[in-house]
């Protein structure tokens, strides 16, 4: 690792790759919940248009991407909210036009496809001094809304009526989701790349759902594994001499693959029966009488739902937040 | 059940187009405060349509919705408004419970700021009135059909609103826990809220209800004391090739109690 480091490019693509892996699954908790998990992809090869013009134009690619994609991300939802993509071709026509527009120009610009790979599957010796320092600022300019707006684009993401009948600018907080999913995209194509940044964006949210409970606490714990995946898959390629972004979302798919199994055993904690402790004798106190009231359903039957707790002797429903008990014809409360 | 003059929610001469196809058509309607109006009817009658409009999630072809004396165009305290959609329309199983009621503050909080300890208070309230205190933590996914639709009214409580328009609130919901609901809506109404609530059957809820409207075809056919034979007004015969919900023998047989909205054109007025 120390020697690692030694290295300044290393230090600069491990820097980029910390910011990304923040970044990308931030985001992607919105993109997710809002079901458009493949938006990122899309807004990779829109991104891509963006490079090939800036290798056209002989400027540096990411300002350049970020204003191309930016406008595409702005377009597909603003064609979105006037319910005139509802079909995905107008995506596809939009996403597959950018990558093709990119690779043309590229090629006009002498590069070629070659040219273009390093943006497609991230490269660590690409980070320029210059490219962290926008990298940076953006970075900045994406979290302080992700984090800050964070109950008001959980709200819009999840339940848009709801949220305009709260009286919320629901337009407005969907045009911000999908920009700062474009700056993200595009800040991302110099560590895990373009065509596989949608995977940082997703996996670790999908992996922190199945490990904690909750979408903000998801959205924390996607940001960890996503800075984890990225640093470690960048350290990585440099002894692997590959590119970073396959070992980036390798890892990241790793992550899932042991998160599974933890969800499985969490979910199975939960239902598994619960005893609940028989209070200490008090021959003194009788134990209380207290009956349920009117109680069309039988507890036990197939279709009861209730949990079924162990109380001493005997089964107690919960029912409610309060146990039922059989007794005789009717329920106690215990 | 004391009623103010002052009406919270009033439609005149709303008509509604989906695709082209008309699916509401001059439909006028009022609740006033304290009052819970029902919205009956079948499926395809247009009443999911007819709420979505009154809130403005749907734009309407003609005619004019106002809320609290305002024009909806023009409504901006939507904190007096709590709206509970149809719980299979929504996409929420991973979230917490106290995460979900607490979108239902983001009407009074600024952005960027924490929730304060008022907004900490709704929300326990409104968990409290709907009896899911001990569940705040629990996630969506873990809950019962009907703990979840008392969830999604205690996000709409959240705000204190001084109307509620439920969305078919009992859909999928067993009877028990229809019966839980039903008292939860008779707390609010002792409260003085008003209640408009789209029910496909009326169930449990049918105490509750002052005054029924039920919509046919995206008319109001009936407008005034619950009628005798709900599920009269709403079957589901369906003549053999038609699609159309109705046979033509219940036209006479399904309409209790005078119409209020004028002549009715089922007889003619099926769109073809």
């Amino acid at each position: 690792m120390i020697n690692i480091l030694s290295y300044p490019f290393m230090q600069r693509a491990l820097l980029a790759a910390l910011l990304t892996g923040l970044l990308a699954p931030a985001i992607g908790g919105y993109i997710v919940q809002r079901r458009l998990s493949l938006l990122g992809d899309g807004l990779g090869h829109v991104a891509i248009a963006g490079v090939g013009l800036a290798l056209l134009t002989r400027q540096a690619p990411i300002p350049v991407a970020v204003v191309v994609c930016v406008a595409g991300a702005v377009l597909v939802e603003v064609l979105r909210q006037r319910g005139k993509a509802t079909g995905d071709v107008g995506l596809a026509i939009l996403f597959y036009g950018g990558l093709a527009a990119g690779v043309l120009m590229s090629a006009f610009a002498g590069g070629g496809t070659g040219a273009l790979s390093q943006y497609l599957f991230g490269s660590l010796t690409a980070v320029t001094a210059g490219d962290l320092v926008v990298i940076g600022v953006l970075a900045v300019v994406v979290l302080v809304p992700t984090i800050g707006l964070a109950p008001q684009l959980f709200a819009v993401s999840a339940d848009e009526d709801f949220a305009r009948v709260l009286g919320l600018p629901t337009r407005l907080y969907n045009i911000i989701v999908v920009i700062l999913a474009a700056i993200t995209v595009t800040l991302s194509m110099r560590t895990v790349g373009l065509l596989l940044v949608s995977a940082l964006m997703v996996v670790p949210v999908a992996a922190a759902q199945n490990l904690v409970p909750g979408f903000y606490a998801a959205l924390g714990t996607a940001m960890g594994i996503g800075v984890l995946v990225s640093v470690g898959g960048a350290a990585g390629s440099f002894y692997l001499d590959a590119a970073p972004g396959a070992l980036i979302v390798v890892f990241a798919i790793a992550v899932f693959a042991i998160s599974w199994p933890v969800s499985a055993a969490l979910a199975k904690r939960r239902t598994a029966p619960m005893i609940v402790a028989e209070q200490a004798d008090h021959p003194q106190i009788p134990p209380p009488h207290v009956l349920a009231g009117s109680h069309p359903h039988h507890h036990g039957d197939p279709d009861c739902d209730h949990l079924a707790v162990t109380h001493g002797d005997h089964v107690d429903y919960v029912h409610e937040g309060h146990r039922h008990a059989a007794h005789h014809d009717h329920y106690d409360e215990h | 059940m004391e009623l103010t003059t002052e009406p919270v929610l009033q439609a005149e001469d709303v008509s509604v187009e989906l695709g082209g196809l008309p699916v509401l058509r001059g439909v006028s309607l009022t609740v006033h405060s304290g009052e819970t109006v029902a919205l009956l009817g079948g499926n395809g009658s247009g009443k999911s349509t007819l709420v979505r409009t009154l809130l403005g999630l749907t734009p309407l072809r003609r005619g004019h919705v106002g809320l609290f004396g305002a024009d909806l165009a023009a409504f901006t305290q939507w904190q007096r408004v709590g709206y509970v959609p149809q719980r299979s329309t929504i996409n929420l199983t991973r979230a917490k419970v106290s995460e979900i009621v607490g979108s239902g503050r983001l009407g009074h909080r600024p952005p960027f700021l924490p929730p304060t300890r008022e907004d900490r208070r709704a929300v326990s309230e409104a968990l409290d009135v709907v009896g899911l205190t001990d569940r705040a933590g629990a996630e969506m996914q873990h809950l019962s059909g009907g703990q979840q639709q008392r969830v999604l009214i205690a996000r709409a409580l959240a705000t204190r609103p001084e109307l509620l328009v439920l969305d078919e609130p009992t859909a999928g919901v067993d009877l028990e826990h229809q019966r839980i609901l039903a008292d939860v809506l008779a707390e609010l109404l002792r409260r003085g809220m008003a209640i408009l609530v789209v029910l496909h059957e009326i169930g449990p809820l049918a105490p509750l209800v002052d005054r029924a409207i039920v919509l046919r075809e995206g008319r109001v056919v009936h407008d005034g004391d619950l009628p005798r034979a709900t599920s009269e007004l709403h079957d589901h015969r369906r003549i053999e090739h038609g699609g159309h919900e109705y046979g033509a023998e219940d036209e006479t047989a399904g309409r209790p109690g005078p119409p209020v909205a004028g002549p009715l054109d089922i007889r003619n007025g099926t769109p073809s």
